[in-house]
């Protein structure tokens, strides 16, 4: 079983959302090892740029594995402030450490975020 | 991820091995154990362990095997030796392929025809409709039997250890050639010198309820030497060997010829007579005609790789072209694809676009197969 760190907010299309979920909050985006695991090696990442606006639920990227590409979404509304430029070099990140130095982009929150699920919730959707 | 479909024999060793497992064509098969790129560089470099079990046996035996072969299928099946394997194809009257197939002689009267996993009903059906007249009988074996792949340049060495009795006869075993093999343990196997990976390599016909055993017998042997590889490994590897894919590069609405594969076709000569086959007529006239389209190779030097469905076109961006496979190669380091494209843009350096959401991402036009291993 793919691990599901409880301290973490997930969204249905299978990404992790940590910090303050509020608006004006700044949060740190990836996707969960569920995600890494049914995609297989990620070798490629397109991620919004740093200044895009970005809308919960929407696409905002992708993700090209040796097998498929996959689109990212965005799990909250609001403005891109950083990307993960050593992805860059090191898609595999993604795959090797998913909640850690494979995080993709970071927002800063312009509208109150719903419908994220808890530890619990997410776990139980890719159970 | 698992879905509840039939199981296989192997089934619990892949859950073992900590398998993903998706379905497929209506079975539960391993995509991964570990890694894409781990798997397909093993098998470029010493070996890969497949399971290949949902793939179709078609026994077909007689006394008329030979002329109903000939009638059913597009190549010459008469003149292949006992224990030789063939590269070959079903078509419909129209001459669209129905599927390809490697078709083994086991004996005079006797072959085994094995057919891709998701038409293997369809190529029983149309082999028993086709029957009609000749002294043949068809069975479909493939729930008795089970399919395992040893491919890789480590694959000779593997398979010889897997047998104390039948060693000399796996080391001097021709390409496309089969024989009868004990496995330790006192297992019969058909192992055949066959593949879809590029690489040298066997494939081991056993059955389904000594499956496991060999499965375990070729891990233990085989050791830091092999690998167990999925269904994604095995797509990569094949890409890279240009080799088709039934759904992908071949399908009912392509001839032989357009997927460059006219060859397989025995039409037969003055000196060299050959009976009428289902399709012949229609192939004839494909055969007369240049095929608008042509399958090519294609290698990128950015990051985005060809996907099946993407759009290729030309510097002004029309239309040329399809993309019927691709991926990120592991052995070239380069995203590589095969495409039909244009007749116009089939020549090799050929400059063209894949659409990638609407971006255009440069690819040349390259002969296949893109990889070829060292002789």
């Amino acid at each position: 079983m793919a691990s599901v760190p409880d301290d973490l907010q997930y969204s249905a299309e299978h990404e992790w959302v940590d910090g303050e979920l509020a608006v004006g909050g700044e949060v740190t985006v990836g996707i969960t090892e569920h995600a890494a695991d049914a995609l297989g090696d990620i070798v490629y990442i397109e991620a919004p740029s740093v200044g895009a606006t970005v809308t919960a639920g929407e696409v905002c990227g992708e993700l090209e594995s040796t097998k498929a590409v996959s689109e990212l979404y965005s799990p909250v509304t609001g403005t891109i402030i950083a990307i993960n430029d050593e992805l860059a070099n090191a898609p595999d990140n993604v795959n090797k450490d998913p909640f850690g130095t494979g995080w993709i982009f970071k927002v800063q929150i312009t509208e109150e975020p719903s419908g994220l699920l808890d530890a619990a919730a997410y776990g139980d959707l890719t159970a | 991820m698992c879905r509840d479909g039939p199981t296989l024999p192997l089934h619990s060793e892949h859950v073992a091995l900590g398998a993903t497992l998706v379905d497929f064509a209506g079975w539960e098969m391993p995509v991964r154990y570990t890694g894409d790129i781990a798997e397909h560089t093993a098998v470029r470099t010493s070996a890969g362990l497949f399971d290949l079990s949902h793939m179709g046996e078609i026994a077909v035996r007689g006394a008329d095997a030979v002329p109903f072969l000939e009638y059913a299928l597009v190549g010459r099946m008469g003149a292949m030796g006992l224990g030789r394997a063939k590269y070959t194809m079903i078509c419909a009257p129209d001459g669209g392929v129905i599927d390809d197939l490697v078709v083994y002689r086991r004996d005079w009267d006797h072959f085994v025809i094995v057919a891709n996993a998701s038409n293997k009903d369809v190529v029983l059906a149309e082999l028993k409709e086709r029957s009609a007249g000749f002294d043949v009988g068809i069975a479909d074996e493939s729930a008795g039997v089970a399919l395992i792949a040893v491919q890789g340049p480590a694959a000779e060495a593997i398979v010889t250890e897997m047998t104390a009795r039948d060693a000399d006869n796996i080391a001097s075993l021709p390409y496309y050639a089969a024989t009868n093999v004990v496995l330790t343990g006192d297992v019969h196997a058909f192992v055949a010198r066959t593949g879809y990976t590029g690489e040298d390599g066997f494939e081991l016909f056993v059955s389904a309820e000594d499956a496991p055993e060999v499965w375990r017998l070729a891990l233990a042997v085989g050791g830091e030497r092999i690998r167990p590889c999925g269904l994604s490994a095995r797509d990569t590897l094949r890409l890279e060997a240009g080799m088709p894919l039934y759904g992908q590069e071949l399908t009912r609405a392509t001839t032989p010829f357009d997927a460059g594969l006219g060859r397989v076709i025995a039409f037969g000569t003055e000196a060299n007579s050959r009976g009428d086959f289902v399709g012949r007529a229609a192939l004839e006239a494909a055969r007369d005609r240049e095929p608008s389209r042509v399958l090519v190779g294609l290698v990128g030097d950015g990051r985005r790789s060809p996907r099946t469905g993407y759009a290729v076109t030309d510097a002004g961006g029309s239309v040329i072209g399809e993309v019927t496979s691709g991926a990120p190669s592991p052995t070239l380091g380069r995203p590589i694809g095969m495409a039909y494209v244009d007749k116009g843009f089939g020549e090799q350096g050929t400059q063209v676009l894949i659409d990638v959401r609407g971006r255009g991402e440069p690819m040349t036009v390259t002969a296949l197969p893109l990889y070829k291993r060292a002789q």
